[in-house]
C-alpha cells in the first residue's frame, strides 16, 4: 500500500525558473490496485512518479510504502520496493550489457551486491525460463547485447526485469509512447498480464484516454501539480472517452475538444 | 632490435599494462575520464622505493604502493562525487597535488634502489638471464591481476559497476548505489597505477617524480591499440587486449626509435604518443560521420 500525504515539489526554488510542480498531492493506493494517470504536458505526472521512486524528494509531506516512511529515501534505497519502466526504451536497460546481465542486475535489486558471480549457479536457466514466457523467442539470445533488441522487445524485457526481485510496486511512465501501435498493444497486454500474475500495485502514466479507462481499476487526472479527478469503480465504469476528454478540456481552460483528439491512442 | 631491447620493451609494456587496465576501468567501464594516474603511478613508485629503503618486505612495499594509489583515486572520486567538481578537473587537481606529495614522500626528486631487495631478487640467479626474469615476474603479476579483475567484473558488485558507467539512471533504479561504485572503481583504477609504479621502481632501480608525466596518455594508447587488435566485447578479452596493446605499443615505439631512417629521438616519445592517441580518438568520429548518412546514430556517444 502506498500512502501519499500532501507532498509538494518545487524545482529551481529561488530562481526565475522556479516551478511548483507538485502542489499538495495526497492519496492512498491500496495493495494490488492498478492506477492509470493522465494529464496534459507539464501536469506533474512524471514528477509524481519520480517522487514515488525517489528521484525527486518531496519538500513537505510524507510518503509511506507498506507502512514504512520512505520520504527521505533516495532512489537506490527505494529500488527494493519500487520497480520502474521508463518511456525511453534506452533508459530502462543497459544497451552495452547482455540481456542476461541486465536481468541479473534487476534480480539483485534491493539486495546487497557481493562478489558472487552475477550469472553463477543455475541463474541463467532461471532467466531463460522467465524470458521464454514472454513468447518473443528471446530465450536463445540471452548473450546478445540489449542494444540489439527492438524498442518493443526492450520494453518487454524491462517489464520482466521489474518482476525479478519481488518488489510490490510498478511505476510505468508512458512506457509504450515510443512504440508503434501494434507493439504498444503487445506491451500493454504484457503489462496487464504481469501486473495480474504478480499482483503488483501499479501506476501507469498514459496520454491515451482510451488506455486510461481500459486498463486498471482507478484513474487519476493531474493538472498543475494537483489531482483534479480521481475515479474508480462504478463511477469510472460509467465514464467514456468523450466524457473524459470533456473533463480534460475543462481543466485545460476550455480548449476545443477536437484539439485533444490527437491524444487518443 | 636487439634481444635485450626486445625484452626491455616487453617488460616496460607489461609494467604499463597495469596502468592500461586501470585506465580501461576508469575511461571505458566507468566512463570517468580520470587523469589521476599521472600522479598515482609515481606515488606508487615513491612509496615502494621509500619502504624498500626502510627495509620492508618487497611484496608488502608493493602492496602499500597499490593502497597509496587507491587512496589518491579516492581523493579524485570524492572531489567529483561529493563536491560535484567535473571529473577531469577533479583528477587534475589530485594529480597536481600528488606531485608535491611525491616529493614529500621521497624527500627529494628521485631515489635510487641499488642494494635493496625487490620482488625480483629471489628470481635472479636461477639460471635465467636477468632481462628475461624481469618480464616473466612482471608478466606473472599482470596475469594474476587480469584474472582477478575479470572475475571481479563478473560478480554482482562488478556488474553493478559496469551498469553505473553505462546507464547510471537505470543502475540507480535497479538499486545500485552508483556513488559507491564510482569510489570503488576509481580507487581500484589508481591502485593498479600505484602497483605499476611500484613494479617500475623495482625493475628500473629508481623512483623519480617526473616519471608520471604522460602516464595517462600511454595508458590510453595501450587501451586503444588493444581495442584495435582485439576488438572484443568479452571482458576478459578486453583486459587481455589492454595488456597486448601496452606491449605492442612499446614494441612499436622501440622499432620507431631504433629505425634511424625516421630520425626520432627518445625525447620525441610523448609527441608521438599524443599524436597516436589523438588520431585514434578522431578516427571513430570521422567513421561515424561517414556512416551517419546511411544509418541513424544510436546516440550513445557523448
Ligand atoms: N528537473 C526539473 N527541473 C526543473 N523543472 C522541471 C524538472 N522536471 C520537471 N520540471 C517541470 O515540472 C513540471 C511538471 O513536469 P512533469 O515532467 O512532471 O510533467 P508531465 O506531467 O510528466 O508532462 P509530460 O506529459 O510532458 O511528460 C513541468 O513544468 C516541468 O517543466
Ligand atoms: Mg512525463
Amino acid at each position: 500500500m502506498i500512502v501519499v500525504d500532501d507532498i509538494h515539489v518545487t524545482f529551481g526554488r529561488g530562481t526565475p525558473l522556479e516551478k511548483h510542480a507538485l502542489r499538495g498531492i495526497g492519496l492512498t493506493i491500496p495493495e494490488g490496485q492498478f492506477v492509470t494517470v493522465i494529464g496534459s504536458n507539464g501536469a506533474g505526472k512524471s514528477t509524481f512518479l519520480g517522487s514515488l521512486a525517489g528521484d525527486v524528494l518531496a519538500e513537505t509531506g510524507r510518503i509511506s510504502i507498506d507502512g514504512t516512511d520512505v520520504t527521505r529515501w533516495d532512489t537506490p534505497r527505494r529500488a527494493g520496493l519500487v520497480a520502474r519502466v521508463f518511456q525511453d526504451p534506452m533508459a530502462g536497460s543497459c544497451a552495452a550489457l547482455t540481456i542476461e546481465e541486465n536481468m541479473a542486475l534487476a534480480a539483485a535489486r534491493g539486495r546487497r551486491r557481493g562478489l558472487a558471480l552475477a550469472l553463477g549457479g543455475d541463474r541463467r536457466n532461471g532467466f531463460r525460463d522467465r524470458i521464454a514466457a514472454l513468447g518473443l523467442g528471446l530465450e536463445n539470445r540471452l548473450h546478445d547485447r540489449m542494444g540489439l533488441l527492438s524498442g518493443g522487445q526492450r520494453q518487454a524485457v524491462s517489464l520482466l526485469m521489474a518482476t525479478l526481485a519481488g518488489s510490490r510496486i510498478l511505476l510505468l511512465d508512458e512506457h509504450t509512447a515510443a512504440l508503434d501501435p501494434a507493439t504498444a498493444d503487445f506491451v500493454l497486454d504484457l503489462t496487464r498480464r504481469i501486473v495480474r500474475d504478480n499482483r503488483l500495485t501499479t501506476l501507469m502514466v498514459t496520454h491515451s484516454m482510451r488506455q486510461a479507462l481500459d486498463y486498471g481499476d482507478r484513474t487519476l487526472m493531474l493538472h498543475e501539480g494537483r489531482v483534479v479527478l480521481d475515479v474508480a469503480g462504478d463511477e469510472r465504469a460509467g465514464l467514456d472517452v468523450p466524457h473524459l476528454l470533456a473533463l480534460f478540456a475543462r481543466q485545460r481552460g476550455g480548449l476545443e475538444i477536437s484539439d485533444d483528439s490527437l491524444l487518443m491512442g | 632490435m636487439t634481444e635485450i631491447a626486445f625484452f626491455g620493451a616487453v617488460e616496460i609494456g607489461l609494467v604499463y599494462a597495469l596502468v592500461a587496465v586501470g585506465v580501461y576501468l576508469s575511461f571505458r567501464i566507468l566512463d570517468f575520464p580520470d587523469l589521476t594516474v599521472d600522479g598515482s603511478f609515481p606515488l606508487g613508485a615513491a612509496v615502494c622505493a621509500v619502504l624498500l629503503i626502510a627495509g620492508l618486505n618487497p611484496w608488502l612495499a608493493t602492496l602499500a604502493a597499490g593502497l597509496a594509489g587507491a587512496a589518491a583515486g579516492l581523493v579524485t572520486a570524492t572531489l567529483n562525487v561529493r563536491f560535484k567538481i567535473l571529473h577531469l578537473l577533479a583528477s587534475i587537481l589530485t594529480m597536481i597535488a600528488l606531485f608535491s606529495v611525491n616529493l614529500r614522500v621521497m624527500g627529494r626528486p628521485n631515489v635510487a634502489l641499488l642494494m635493496q631487495d625487490t620482488v625480483l631478487t629471489p628470481f635472479y640467479g636461477l639460471g635465467v638471464p636477468d632481462h628475461i626474469v624481469r618480464p616473466l615476474v612482471v608478466g606473472l603479476v599482470v596475469a594474476v591481476v587480469v584474472l582477478v579483475l575479470a572475475r571481479f567484473l563478473a560478480s554482482e558488485f562488478g556488474l553493478a559497476m559496469r551498469a553505473t558507467g553505462v546507464n547510471a539512471r537505470m543502475a540507480r533504479a535497479q538499486g545500485v548505489n552508483t556513488d559507491a561504485h564510482i569510489y570503488a572503481g576509481i580507487a581500484l583504477s589508481n591502485g593498479l597505477a600505484g602497483l605499476a609504479g611500484a613494479l617500475f621502481a623495482q625493475t628500473n632501480g629508481f623512483a623519480d617524480v617526473t616519471t608520471g608525466i604522460g602516464t595517462i596518455v600511454v595508458g590510453l594508447a595501450a587501451v586503444i591499440v588493444g581495442e584495435t587488435v582485439l576488438p572484443s566485447r568479452a571482458l576478459v578479452l578486453a583486459l587481455v587486449g589492454c595488456v597486448a596493446g601496452s606491449i605492442l605499443y612499446r614494441l612499436a615505439v622501440q622499432v620507431a626509435l631504433s629505425a634511424d631512417a625516421i630520425g626520432l629521438q627518445a625525447s620525441d616519445l610523448n609527441l608521438v604518443t599524443a599524436v597516436l592517441v589523438a588520431v585514434a580518438l578522431i578516427l571513430p568520429r570521422l567513421k561515424a560521420k561517414a556512416a551517419r548518412g546511411t544509418a541513424r546514430s544510436t546516440g550513445t556517444a557523448k
